[in-house]
This record gives C-alpha cells, sequence and structure tokens, in this order.
C-alpha cells in the first residue's frame, strides 16, 4: 500500500478566476482516484488557503443567486464532507480583518464532521513539507 | 528514467504558459522520461484540433501532434471541455479525455508534478 500526498496552495481570490474552485474539484476528486491505482494505493488532498485566497472562505456567498453558480463556499463544505484537510491562514484573515465568524468554518448541515482548521502560516508550511507534490493555484 | 506529470490551467491564446508547458514536455521527452500532460479549465483549448496558425498566436496542434507521436500522454478535463463546447467531434486526434481524478491518478507514481495554473 502506498500514499502520495498532494497539497493545494489556494493562492487567488474567488470569482475572479476558476483556480480556486478548480483547485477543490480537483482535490474532491481524489475519492475517485482508486480506479486508476492498485488495490489499497491512494492519493489524498490537503488544502490550504493563503495570502488573497482566504477570501474564498468567506461565508454566504451568493453565487447561486447572482450568476446560477456553484458557490467556493458549497466546494469548501463539499470537500469536507469528502473529509479533506482544510487549512486557512490565520495571518491572512487577520489582514483583511477577518475572523473565524467571516468564514465557512464547517458542514454541519450537511452532516460533515470536519472543520476547516484556521491556523497560523507556519503550521500550513509544516503541511507543505509533508506532501509529496505540491500545486498552487 | 522518471515520470513528469504537468498540468497546465491556462488557456492556449493569452499567455505563453501552455507553450512552456509543452515545450517543457518535449524536453523531459527527448531526454527519455515518461511526460503526462493534464490540460483543465482553459486549458482545455489545446484539445481542440484545426486550430489555425498565425504569428501573433499561440499555436501549438502540430507541436502537440509531434509529441504524441514520440509518447507524449495528452488528457483534457472532459467537463472543462464540454463546458466550453469542445467536444469528442472536435477534439485533436490523440488526446484523451477523461475526469479530475486521472490528474491525481497520474501524480500517484511521478517522480515531479509541475502544475501551472491558470490566468
Amino acid at each position: 500500500m502506498a500514499t502520495t500526498k498532494l497539497g493545494f496552495i489556494v493562492q487567488r481570490p474567488g470569482y475572479k478566476s476558476e483556480n480556486p474552485k478548480l483547485a477543490l474539484t480537483h482535490a474532491i476528486a481524489s475519492q475517485s482516484v482508486e480506479i486508476y491505482l492498485d488495490d489499497e494505493d491512494e492519493v489524498t488532498c490537503d488544502v490550504a488557503f493563503i495570502g488573497d485566497g482566504v477570501l474564498n472562505c468567506i461565508k454566504d456567498q451568493k453565487a447561486v443567486e447572482n450568476y446560477q453558480l456553484n458557490s467556493t463556499e458549497s466546494h469548501i463544505k463539499m470537500a469536507l464532507l469528502c473529509d479533506l484537510n482544510i487549512f486557512v491562514c490565520k495571518e491572512d484573515l487577520d489582514k483583511y480583518g477577518l475572523t473565524e465568524n467571516d468564514i465557512v468554518l464547517d458542514a454541519n448541515e450537511m452532516g460533515g464532521d470536519l472543520e476547516v482548521k484556521v491556523v497560523p502560516y507556519e503550521e500550513i508550511t509544516k503541511m507543505m513539507e509533508e506532501m509529496k507534490h505540491l500545486l498552487f493555484f | 528514467m522518471g515520470k513528469l506529470t504537468i498540468g497546465c490551467f491556462a488557456s492556449l491564446v493569452g499567455s505563453t504558459n501552455l507553450d512552456f508547458a509543452v515545450k517543457l514536455a518535449g524536453a523531459a521527452l527527448d531526454k527519455g522520461h515518461k511526460v503526462d500532460l493534464w490540460v483543465s479549465g482553459n486549458g482545455t483549448m489545446l484539445s481542440l484540433q484545426d486550430q489555425r496558425a498565425f504569428k501573433d498566436y499561440s499555436y501549438l496542434e502540430k507541436p502537440v501532434k509531434e509529441l504524441m507521436e514520440k509518447g507524449l500522454n495528452v488528457t483534457a478535463c472532459e467537463a472543462c471541455a464540454e463546458a466550453r463546447g469542445y467536444h469528442d467531434s472536435n477534439t485533436l486526434e490523440g488526446v484523451k479525455r477523461f475526469s479530475m481524478d486521472w490528474y491525481l491518478g497520474s501524480t500517484f507514481d511521478a517522480d515531479r508534478v509541475l502544475h501551472i495554473g491558470g490566468e
């Protein structure tokens, strides 16, 4: 059995480009990657929002109402439902005057148990060091 | 020899990121490495057939065809392509179309992954 760990680092704000949403949809695709792997091999994905990327995590996004599009917020919740680790950089939230009250933290209403982890950047660098490959979005 | 997986999300026209990805793939193939090239988002434009060469726009159909003959494995995100009206019927011969898990599967045994985000 072997595991390849991928770290998805999201640095860009939502909706200005497709990148943040593609980061999440690709990370969520780890749920079905086994069709390309031998038995018991796996690919795991952790996602970290840093820099302007933390803006993707603001809650109560109105993408459906305004653009008839699934929101990045809903994708974050879906990632939590898939038990992906989601990290948000505390210092970058502070930079924008945002707190945990302003961002999506869980997917409780959808039955999810896992929560977003708001952590110092130092912890995100530790996560990155544990990954085999890093993908920057 | 190793395996290189390149993911490129940049469009064919608008930047030279795809040009760089294809040139890098060619260089790696020439050194005997195996190369998977995944195009997603606007990068799926690479998968379109009948690109027309102008001097002011990137044109990659010919080099990609030549590299595929040398063993380059090109796969486009099917959903990203379909959303843009790129269908099986207008896909460059030899380019595969799969869902996003293909990319993750390719990274599993890759020695290096180079991910080039979109614009």
